[in-house]
């Protein structure tokens, strides 16, 4: 009694501070406003800075740490944002080292993307500390893992995804085509792994629902990142008969392969995911101008505030932003944190959860409560001269990704088969 | 026939590429007995030193200047590094030249970035050698250049029209590797230099007493080794992409050819580089699995075994393991290669 009576006198004191401050004026506002002032919440972004992919990464991490600065000072929370990259060499085992570290620096938010191969381990390790260790909840935000098994089989409650998954990508994908009359047989060339057959499964299934005159006159998967000389692919596509192209290849094995495909004297059109990524732009120069087109939830020319940051962060960086759902993160774990009124993970994730509100790009997002998939706008854009228009030049090519459709979230948007069990 | 047309000088133009780079290995370990791990990162050394040249002066003075400073490079290496450690033996050399691989790696990665660079063959080497014209009328023609779009277009419906261009660029792969054999062959077999670098390797107390300087000797054919793979990496890297990770990739397959054409053997070497190319390449085209095999002879497969992944492999998808595939073979009916003359 006595003691509940203290804590109650006490509340009335706090109050009345609260008054007084809010009575002094502006500075109180502020205080409410951001009721986190001045907590630190830390992450760690857990992706290659070395190998294959180490380019993709390394853009990736300054991009966080050149928004983590942006939203420190500007998030309704009044948090301050705070990154440590460290390098997983694109392995599941590095990856978990770097969890234990994360767990033991009490870090509560972990940050990946490049590979669903490391995501789904990484998920199932967080699933099963978290279980354990209450009180000790681990949130994952995922930036680029696009395999739809997260958010379907394998969806958790502390995982969610901010960039647009296959499935999502290909109803885009295929929306667009469907419009496109000249297009009549499509040959599907994937890289040999999770990704590109999933690609090429979910391809084939839209492709039936849409358009089912578009014959499939060909498939094929080839090894991640093995195949110098596209050549043999291009003569094989070409025999086909193939007016289009789809596939999932990044990095290497899409510049190579629309390299090939202009000195082998294919015509046709290329359906891709990643032609804007580190690299690409430079191996694809000229080649495919108008022929190489992207689905993805942003482009080079969105714009507005997006168009202010992509060249502030060129001018810090001398490098392209391109990982848009980095901003999202950012933007949603604010807006969470500010409802919850805390950086715990455990009351931050029923906030995130069915989170809706208006990006600073790519106008509404909406955090699906059911799978914790990220309901977004999608857009295929082109690759083509920069221009008046469409200004801004990836990797200073004289090139640019120009938009040419944006489908609002309910058209891309799939349905999940997601059972989640969330903590009672 | 117009696609097994172009599958061939595919595949012989990529074999070409890998004579080029195998040739200085096979040189270094004809010679000198020495196993270079570091040879595809001096192709990779080429490709980037080319780029440096070609983007002051052009094209065709780092075609000439690069195999030369990566020639020098490696005469160095062989001189300061290399000849320290000869004398304890094998291990202790392939273990040298495999850290410089590592250093060479970080170092292009520190110099020239980790991402790719834009190194483009000349304009006058952009666009096709030849095209090929297949017509279902007119059947198959071969014009220089590019062909006219007109030719190109079908005028009637039922007439189906492919044009397939070859890219000047391998053209030129083809003939810098061709020449490259000869001048090499040439050397080796027909000059007093090339006399005294094979005897170099047999008997070198012998070359020596007669008052040639055999360090030397090896030093120059280590040289050579190393520029002859910078030469390679002129033209694959302006014909693919140059990257980092370019001498990774080609780095396990030069290995396959120089075992498949038999250690030290030139013409072996020429010969493996094109059988793995041609093989390769036509590979690629067949969609044919295990089960359709099965089939071919009349066994009609189960539900399980049907839906096997294994069995469900096709030919194309297993194209690049290929020639690793052929190393294991004929490393177990012929250990010496193909034309190799060494045991083992």
């Amino acid at each position: 009694m006595n003691i509940g009576s203290i804590s109650a006198s006490r509340r009335g004191f706090t109050l009345g501070l609260m008054g007084a401050a809010l009575a002094a004026g502006s500075a109180g506002a502020w205080a409410q406003a951001k009721p986190l002032a001045g907590q630190t919440v830390k992450m760690m972004w857990i992706d290659p800075l070395s190998g294959l992919m180490g380019p993709v990464g390394t853009n990736q991490l300054k991009s966080l740490q050149f928004f983590a600065e942006k939203f420190s000072a500007t998030n309704p929370a009044g948090v301050k944002f705070e990154v440590i990259g460290m390098d997983n060499k694109l392995s599941p085992t590095e990856s978990l080292n770097h969890l234990k570290a994360a767990i033991d620096q009490g870090i509560r938010y972990v940050l990946q993307g490049n590979g669903s191969s490391v995501a789904i381990p990484l998920i199932d390790a967080i699933n099963k500390h978290n279980e354990r260790n209450p009180g000790k909840e681990i949130i994952f935000l995922n930036t680029a893992a696009v395999d739809p098994d997260l958010t379907n089989s394998k969806c958790s409650y502390w995982h969610f995804r901010f960039d647009a998954d296959t499935s999502m990508k290909v109803e885009a994908m295929t929306t667009f085509i469907k419009g496109q009359a000249d297009i009549k047989k499509v040959f599907l060339l994937n890289q040999n792994y999770s990704h590109g057959q999933q690609v090429a499964r979910y391809a084939k299934d839209a492709l039936k629902r849409k358009r089912p005159d578009i014959e499939i006159v060909g498939e094929d998967l080839h090894p991640l990142a093995q195949v110098r000389d596209f050549a043999p692919y291009i003569a094989k596509i070409k025999a086909s008969g193939a007016d289009s192209v789809i596939t999932g290849n990044w990095g290497s094995d899409l510049s190579l392969l629309v390299k090939a495909a202009t000195e082998g004297g294919f015509n046709g059109k290329f359906y891709t995911y990643y032609a804007g990524v580190t690299g690409t732009p430079t191996a694809l120069g000229n080649n495919g101008a108008g022929r190489v087109y992207q689905v993805s939830y942003n482009h080079y020319n969105m714009g507005g505030q997006m168009d202010t940051w992509m060249k502030e962060f060129q001018a810090k960086y001398s490098d392209d932003f391109y990982t848009g759902s980095i901003i999202r993160i950012f933007e949603t774990l604010g807006a969470a944190m500010a409802k919850a009124k805390s950086t715990d993970p455990v009351k931050v994730a029923p906030a995130l959860e069915g989170l809706k509100l208006t990006s600073t790009f790519g106008g509404e997002v909406e955090m699906r409560k059911a799978d914790h998939q990220l309901q977004q706008t999608l857009y295929i854009s082109v690759w083509q001269k920069a221009d008046a228009k469409y200004p801004y030049s990836p990797e200073k090519t004289g090139m640019t990704l120009a938009p040419v459709a944006e489908f609002a979230p309910y058209v891309s948007s799939t349905p999940t088969s997601c059972q989640m069990v969330r903590p009672s | 026939m117009e696609l097994f047309t172009i599958s061939m000088l595919n595949g012989l133009s990529y074999g070409l590429l890998l004579f080029m780079l195998s040739s200085g290995l096979t040189l270094i370990f004809s010679m000198m007995g020495v196993l270079n791990f570091a040879h595809a990162s001096f192709y990779m050394l080429g490709a980037y030193v080319a780029y440096s040249i070609a983007r002051l002066v052009g094209f065709w003075p780092g075609l000439v200047l690069a195999p030369l400073v990566v020639g020098v490079l490696g005469a160095l290496f062989e001189r300061t590094c290399l000849r320290k450690v000869h004398k304890f033996g094998h291990v202790p050399e392939l273990l040298t030249t495999f850290g410089l691989s590592y250093v060479i790696l970080e170092l292009v990665q520190l110099i020239w970035g980790r991402t790719a660079v834009e190194f483009r063959p000349p304009p006058s080497l952009q666009g096709p050698a030849f095209t090929l014209v297949n017509s279902s009328v007119d059947g198959l023609q071969v014009l220089w250049g590019a062909a006219p779009d007109a030719m190109c277009r079908a005028t009637d419906a039922a007439v189906r029209v492919v044009c397939s261009p070859f890219p000047a660029t391998r053209g030129f792969m083809m003939v810098v590797a061709l020449a490259m054999l000869v001048s090499l062959w040439l050397l080796l077999t027909r000059t007093r230099v090339g006399l005294v670098i094979q005897s170099a390797l047999t008997h070198p107390e012998m070359v020596e007493a007669l008052g040639h300087n055999v360090p030397r000797v090896f030093m120059l054919v280590f040289g050579a080794g190393a520029a002859l793979a910078g030469l390679a990496g002129v033209i694959g890297g302006s014909t693919f992409v140059t990257e980092p990770a370019m001498a990774a990739t080609v780095g396990s397959v030069i290995f396959v050819v120089v075992v498949v054409g038999g250690m030290g053997s030139l013409a072996g070497a020429f010969v493996a580089s094109l059988l793995i190319g041609v093989i390769q390449t036509f590979a690629v085209a067949i969609d044919y699995s295990v089960l359709d095999l099965a089939r071919l002879v009349g066994w009609q497969p189960g539900a399980q075994a049907a839906s096997h992944s294994l069995l469900r492999l096709t030919v194309s998808q297993v194209a690049p393991i290929l020639p690793y595939l052929f190393l294991v073979l004929i490393l177990i009916f012929r250990p010496k290669g193909l034309l190799g003359t060494r045991e083992g």
